[in-house]
């Protein structure tokens, strides 16, 4: 068997964790250390140096320290998901993985909010309430398997965030360890900064989160789902503004193009209505009185914008067979295409005419085709972008399509990700829509959090910013105890 | 003082500050009135050259907020940064200077059938106070606080340099979130420039269902009645209680707001629900949205207490009762349903001292913040004290200094400050959160 080469540094980090840690929670075998390599974007790999499955914060907390000690950078994982490269490990760093802290910890319906470890996953939270008539409100599409900790990681949406918004708007505390290994909480009572804001999203790379305490929302008393096909997407896409300029905030509306919609009747047969050159699904919910009369207005919207035909669900097992079509667009593209790129850019909602026209010139320039599933509502674009590997320079071609889909994104005052975060994968584009200044003041943050940058380093950032000495650092002790605290008040 | 230059500086409008200019603590020498986000720059690294103290000043509504300054040469007043930059309609977002105010934003989004969720304060309230305090109103319930519609903000650092994050799309994850580490920051990090905002169609109806609870109201009651409406699936905005101290007579009552199509048939269920003499109205009662005064000539402390829903009720029944015990009042508002609730606490009658009325923070800080046994595992915090107690006898504005867990909290939002603001030069002695 292969030895793994580790570092000197590592290489004491393993052997004590090897005294910490029972065998089994322990993983160095390099056959083994490669079902790590890679998250949901496969084609960024790289072999752990060490993966170690601790089953408490304490744990969590004393991997890190021992990193912190030794300068050896870690990498926390949840289920791996991730569509950025952000849980992509270190060849000479640890690998910290949640799938042991599976605990859903306390239920607290009064109150409305369930305490979780990190590892448990998006569902298994609404799971744990929904007899009680409750439910996490972000529902990303990998929620079956994606983890909590993962979410907040990403600060993760899902196609009913229009009206419901992301996980930061659903997360009450949370505990973590920081990149020195103190187990902190950051909560939504706390008096200034909003760290715990800041926490979310910030991609692995400020800690490591060991407990979330989560916001549930109360079931909709009625749900409306509505499919309603169109000749073209500009047809769609006047829908789209119609309902939005009519006042109406529907849960969801999710588009999908010909080339989306060929694919996933390839995949699944959602039998969606033949020779429509793009459907909206667009879900309404809340209470009865109220969904009731949205949707009479939504309806009348479609038939104005030209929809041809509309189809609602009249059961839950109708919502399921509406949805399936949608739910399934990413992975059935490869029924149409041996490979493909899943893109991730905002457009403000206006913009979309134009960002939509710019995306078939690329089409053309280059010989490549685009599927396009988008979250309408909000402009979050995810163009899939076709390609052969087995022909020379398609794959190349397929890039650069993606990159300049990028750039119409931010040319059109946009973003370059809008939920599968920039990680490894966009840490280059980030120039291209924030300044210098943004991402050395974004840094500072950085800095305060983990001055070594030992947390997922090489993530987010393009080019790491040296934060100096460390001012307001003191290992160990607690200084506000003596000094601070006392001068203060 | 006659000549106001502030050195190295030119092209921005600076005045010598007069006594209306006044922070508590310290008098200003000079207020700096930029109109651009270059200009604030300018100005910024004109104190960083000399080693200026700066204040960042909206509408002034809430300078005796947070600690009293320790330090200010420069306010940097953001009236004149009165811009609404960019208001794309069909996309739901705004985008404001720091200076604008709530009315003019409401106003102006209200011509396109828009408007910011938030509700509107105290008139003369800015965009950028607004985000520094963090403070939210009676519609949290449903859409969050400011930092949750806030998706772009432009800063100022103390040393000039000028950061952008977010953007004005509503979806967006690239980068850290500066606009959320700005909230609750009162003016300790930096000058908010200006903020991007997501809009929401204005809601086609509204109705108030309010209902006079009647006193003694068992707190189990109250918690079971609050969980029960929080819970209607009529998707209430808003849910607010209103417990008026003792000298107003006393008696709490709840008020629901229920906003959005079939309004009406909506508040009618909730009302049903609530029973016993709940009303609807098609306005709010006239404490909807304000913060509770102390009532009586010597002031007192406004304190933001948090805690989870649910547990609330409990605590403010003991508050009452120990404040009625120390001759003092207690006036209670706020989102019960969100676990936030504002309290004055007063001196009632003529024998209570402020002492006695300083004395119940104590007890009650450690009821409602301890995290175990019996406690609520939540928050006090003094928003403002009588000005008639010396800032040396003022109680620690950001609370439950003493646990481990904040302790560890502050030494994180010690080292924010630290790299954002290593000379302390921006709005020293707030102590935004509890650090220096
Ligand atoms: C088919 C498919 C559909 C998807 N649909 C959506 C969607 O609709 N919306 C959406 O937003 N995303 C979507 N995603 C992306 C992905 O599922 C989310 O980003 C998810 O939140 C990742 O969770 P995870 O547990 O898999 O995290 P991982 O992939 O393991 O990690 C993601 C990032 O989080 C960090 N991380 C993980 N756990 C922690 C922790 N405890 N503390 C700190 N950092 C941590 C990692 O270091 C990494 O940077 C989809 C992915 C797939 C494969
Ligand atoms: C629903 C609601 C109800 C309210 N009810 C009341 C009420 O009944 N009574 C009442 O007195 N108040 C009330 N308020 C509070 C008041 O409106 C706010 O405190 C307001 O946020 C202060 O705004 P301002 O512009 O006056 O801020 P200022 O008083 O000018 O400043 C407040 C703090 O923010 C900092 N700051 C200001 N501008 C900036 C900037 N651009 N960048 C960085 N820091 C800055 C200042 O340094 C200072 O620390 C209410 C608020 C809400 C949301």
């Amino acid at each position: 068997m292969p030895e793994v080469q580790r570092s000197e540094a590592l290489g004491r980090v393993t052997a004590r964790l090897g005294e910490l840690f029972p065998p089994d929670a322990l993983i160095t075998d390099p056959v083994r250390l490669r079902t790590y390599e890679c998250d949901g974007l496969t084609y960024h790999r790289a072999t752990p140096g060490v993966v170690v499955l601790p089953e408490s914060a304490e744990q969590v907390a004393a991997v890190v320290r021992l990193c912190d000690e030794h300068g050896v950078p870690f990498v926390a994982r949840g289920s791996g998901t991730g569509l950025s490269g952000g849980a992509l490990p270190r060849t000479d760093g640890v690998l910290i993985v949640t799938s042991r802290m599976r605990r859903v910890l306390e239920v607290d319906i009064p109150n409305r909010r369930v305490v979780a470890e990190p590892g448990v996953t998006n569902l298994a939270i609404t799971e744990a309430v929904r007899d009680q008539g409750y439910y996490f409100a972000p529902d990303p599409s990998s929620q079956q398997i994606c983890s909590i900790g993962g979410n907040v990681a990403e600060n993760s949406g899902g196609a009913h965030c229009l009206k419901y918004g992301f996980t930061v708007n659903h997360v009450i505390a949370v505990e973590l360890v920081t990149p020195d290994g103190e187990i902190v909480e950051l909560s939504e009572q706390d008096p200034g900064f909003d760290l715990l804001g800041t926490f979310i999203g910030s991609e692995g790379t400020l800690g490591i989160a060991t407990k979330i305490t989560v916001r549930l929302s109360r079931a909709p008393e009625a749900v409306t789902t509505l499919l309603a096909a169109f000749d073209d997407i500009e047809g769609g896409g006047r829908a789209v503004s119609a309902i939005i300029a009519a006042g109406v905030v529907p849960a969801a509306i999710e588009m999908m193009d010909a080339l989306a919609i060929e694919a996933a009747e390839a995949a699944v047969a959602c039998h969606y209505p033949a020779g429509a050159g793009a459907v909206l699904v667009i879900e309404l919910d809340g209470p009865a009185a109220e969904v009731a009369r949205q949707f009479t207005t939504v309806e009348r919207i479609c038939r104005d914008a030209g929809a041809f035909e509309l189809r609602v669900a009249a059961s839950a097992q109708e919502r399921t067979a509406i949805w399936k079509g949608r739910k399934s667009a990413f992975a059935a593209v490869g029924r149409i295409s041996p490979a493909y790129i899943v893109q991730d850019g905002v457009v403000p909602r206006t913009a979309l005419p134009g960002v939509l026209a710019g995306i078939d010139r690329l089409q053309e320039e280059f010989g490549i085709r685009v599927a396009n599933v988008f979250h309408a509502g909000d402009g979050n674009l995810h163009p899939l972008v076709l390609f052969d590997d087995s022909v020379p320079g398609e794959g190349e071609r397929a890039e650069a399509v993606s990159g300049r889909i990028l750039d119409l994104c931010v040319e059109h005052g946009g973003s370059i990700t809008g939920e599968h975060g920039a990680g490894v994968d966009k840490a280059r584009f980030m120039p291209r829509m924030f300044s210098a200044d943004d991402l050395d003041t974004m840094q500072l943050v950085r800095c305060a959090f983990d001055p070594k940058g030992l947390s997922n380093p090489g993530k987010i950032f393009p080019t790491p910013r040296l934060c100096g000495e460390v001012p307001g650092v003191r290992r160990g002790v607690h200084p506000l105890v003596e000094s601070g605290l006392a001068e203060q008040f | 003082m006659s000549a106001p230059a502030l050195p190295g500086l030119s092209g921005v409008t600076v005045r010598a500050a007069g006594h209306t200019d006044g922070l508590p603590g310290v008098p200003p020498r000079w207020v700096a009135l930029p109109e651009s986000v270059e200009e604030i720059a300018a100005v910024m690294r004109a104190s960083a050259a000399h080693d200026l103290a700066v204040v960042p000043l909206g509408g002034g509504t809430k300078r005796r907020w947070g600690g009293p300054p320790s330090r200010c040469d420069v306010v940097i007043g953001t009236g004149r940064l009165d811009e609404i930059v960019e208001h794309t309609a069909g996309d739901l977002v705004v985008r404001a200077q720091a200076g604008v105010t709530t009315e003019a934003l409401a106003a102006a989004l209200a011509a396109e059938g828009q408007e910011l969720a938030l509700d509107v304060p105290v008139p003369g309230t800015t965009v950028g106070g607004l985000l520094a305090t963090g403070i939210a109103g009676p519609r949290r319930f449903r859409y969050g606080t400011p930092r949750d519609l806030l998706i772009g903000v432009t800063v100022v650092l103390a040393d000039g340099t000028i950061a952008r994050s977010g953007g004005k799309v509503v979806k967006n994850v690239a980068g850290y979130d500066l606009g959320k580490l700005f909230t609750g920051s009162y003016g300790t990090l930096g000058v908010i420039a200006d903020a991007t905002f997501r809009l929401r169609p204005l809601p086609a109806a509204r109705a108030w269902v309010t209902a006079g609870l009647g006193a003694p109201y068992p707190p189990d009651r109250l918690a079971a009645l609050v969980t029960a409406v929080a819970a209607a699936t009529q998707e209430p905005a808003a849910i607010e209680l209103d417990w008026p101290g003792p000298d107003s007579g006393g008696t709490p009552s709840l008020a629901v707001l229920i906003e959005g199509a079939a309004a009406d048939e909506r508040a009618r269920a909730v009302r049903d629900l609530i029973g016993d003499g709940a009303l609807i109205a098609d306005e709010p009662p006239a404490w909807w949205g304000r913060l509770p005064e102390p009532a009586g000539p010597a002031g007192g402390f406004l304190l933001e207490v948090r805690a989870a829903p649910a547990r609330l009720p409990g605590a403010v029944l003991d508050l009452m009762a120990a404040a009625g015990r120390a001759g003092a009042g207690a006036a209670v508002r706020g989102s019960i349903a969100a676990g936030v609730l504002h309290v004055a606490l007063y001196a009632a009658s003529a024998g209570a001292g402020l002492e006695r009325v300083a004395g119940l923070l104590n007890p009650l800080r450690s009821r409602i913040e301890v995290a175990h046994a019996g406690g609520l595992d939540g928050r006090v915090v003094v928003l403002t004290s009588p000005e008639a107690v010396p800032p040396a006898a003022a109680p620690d504005p950001w609370g439950r200094e003493s646990t481990r867990r904040e302790l560890l909290r502050r030494e994180l939002t010690l080292r924010v400050k630290e790299r954002f603001d290593p000379d302390h030069r921006m709005s020293p002695g707030r102590f935004a959160g509890g650090v220096r």
